[in-house]
């Protein structure tokens, strides 16, 4: 048990929010978490962005979001390492109470997508490969999912549906979210008419990319106010790692070696591993990054996550509940929001607040964000008192 | 435009000209100066043969800014005969449907469109399929 607790989580629905801006979401997550913890005072703010330099011709976010969220004075900056910018920030933030420099830490993942027209958007977010070598020749990160994809139904000679089990069990999860973008069910009938993105890539193989704002109040466990409103959840494990920009210069490219070190130590730091866990909110920014990575720690063999995705091992009442409000694939992709999110949703569900999506007696959740395929992989445990 | 990084990367994209380790005889694209496999200082040119085999592909259906005239187009990843394995879009596909493990060399073709409206075009690698007999 750590002395580190999240107190307060805060989101805005994920989606196209085209009446306010980067700032105004921004400010409505944090000022939910704020309102959350009963208004605990933060001592620093670690915010997750990955675009908003290139989307909304904004940088220096800690001090607009200091600024705009009267949290006056505090230190302030932003982390950044791609998909996983929310939950480097988190790590930032849980590093620097357990340094004993602050107490309270405030975590923003904000993401602006939508103010530009899709090809432009996908030429910003490109730029979280290696952009000489990778993006200057054309390829996208949906194009990137869709080589590993193809090189996965290659390599255990699959048909182009076989992952179809994680878009399926993601949008069963999703109905129940107040906070997601798709709240409909899909059945393998409708997977299989939906169009190619990326051969033999399809819409429902990768999450929609949207705005998002989430926010994180953590702070010592003798902080807390009298009468805290909320069961206490504590940080017990907090790990980060990263595997070569490109995937074309790994020596496996299909192990996600990056993601499984991260999820090792973060476990190994909790006292637990990652089969014991209660839910493993893990990346399904496309679904073979979560195939991936229940492979790569040794959750499912190599070339089986897929079958057992299909059989329910991942559902709230399998084995092991996996996106257990939506994943990506049913909430939406807010990039550089995504890990904060994740701890949301997992917070939610330790709080014993999920409702329909609830799973029984969670007590321990498994978090873990990439940026790219496994480049950066962040992983976090969250333990229930 | 960024006039300088594209100069800087000619050799590259129009010559596959990556690096050769002194020490241990890898070969090294694109160039990184330090050995990726024994981690010696590794500054020799070394200019690839442009043969490969593919070692995955997709098909590109939503393009981003600049690549949209091309699109649908197929992006690959090339296994180097040399070993490095890299990016590339494959063109001249004729009727034959692209396989992995297939034969490609690489030839020099335009990448992106003038997007910015500065009048430059980026040139570089692709590989085709290699010609038969």
């Amino acid at each position: 048990m750590s002395d580190i607790v999240i107190a307060g989580i805060g989101q805005i629905p994920v989606g196209e929010h085209y009446t306010i801006g980067l700032r105004e979401m921004g400010v409505r997550a944090l000022t939910a978490a704020l309102h959350d913890c009963d208004d605990l005072k933060p001592d620093a703010l670690y915010i997750g962005n990955l675009l908003s330099s290139m989307i909304s011709h904004q940088s220096n976010l800690g001090a607009l979001f200091t600024d705009y969220g009267r949290l006056d004075g505090v230190e302030a900056y932003t982390t950044e390492a791609a998909g996983a910018s929310g939950a480097a920030a988190l790590h930032q933030a849980y590093m620097a109470i357990r340094s004993g420099f602050v107490d309270t830490v405030a975590v923003l993942g904000v993401e602006k997508w939508s103010d530009l027209v899709r090809s432009e958007a996908e030429a910003a977010i490109m730029q979280e490969m290696d952009y000489d070598y990778e993006s200057i020749p054309g390829l996208t990160s949906t194009g990137q999912a869709g080589l590993i994809m193809q090189r996965y139904l290659y390599e255990h000679d699959l048909p182009s549906d076989a992952l179809n089990g994680f878009a399926i069990l993601a949008h069963t999860n999703g109905r129940n979210n107040p906070y997601g973008l798709f709240k409909n069910l899909i059945s393998s009938e409708s997977y299989a008419r939906t169009a190619m993105l990326s051969d033999p890539f399809n819409m429902y193989d990768g999450a929609t990319y949207a705005d998002g704002a989430a926010a994180l109040i953590l702070t010592r466990r003798e902080l807390l106010p009298e009468n805290f409103p909320h069961p206490i959840i504590s940080i017990t494990g907090s790990a980060a790692s990263s595997d070569s920009l490109s995937w074309h210069d790994r020596h496996e490219p299909m192990a996600f070696t990056a993601a499984a070190r991260a999820v090792s130590e973060a476990a190994r730091q909790a006292g637990t591993l990652p089969g014991q866990v209660s839910l493993f909110e893990l990346d399904d920014s496309f679904s073979i990054y979560a195939a991936l990575t229940l492979e790569a720690c040794g959750l499912a063999d190599r070339g089986k996550a897929w079958q057992m995705a299909r059989d329910g091992e991942f559902a709230i009442n399998g084995r092991l509940p996996i996106m257990t409000m939506g994943g990506c694939l049913a909430r939406g992709n807010p990039i550089g929001a995504k890990g904060v999110y994740q701890v949301v949703e997992a917070v939610t569900q330790l709080r014993g607040a999920a409702g329909a999506s609830q799973v029984p007696n969670a007590r321990t959740a498994l978090i873990l964000a990439l940026g790219g395929p496994a480049s950066s992989a962040i992983a976090h445990v969250l333990e229930r008192e | 435009m960024e006039n300088p990084r594209y100069w800087r990367l000619k050799k590259q994209r129009y010559g596959l000209v990556g690096e050769v380790c002194p020490h241990c005889n890898s070969k090294i694209f694109p160039p990184r100066d330090v050995c990726p496999e024994c981690g010696s200082e590794a500054r020799t040119e070394y200019a690839f043969s442009g043969k490969g085999k593919v070692y995955s592909y997709t098909v590109m259906r939503d393009a981003p800014a600049g690549y949209e005239q091309n699109a649908p187009y197929t992006v690959a990843i090339v296994a180097l005969d040399e070993g490095p394995m890299v990016t590339a879009q494959l063109t001249d596909l004729g009727e034959e449907p692209v396989q992995i493990g297939m034969p490609v060399e690489m030839v020099t073709r335009k990448l992106r469109e003038d997007v910015e409206k500065k009048g430059i075009l980026v040139y570089g690698y692709k590989f085709r399929p290699v010609m038969q007999g």
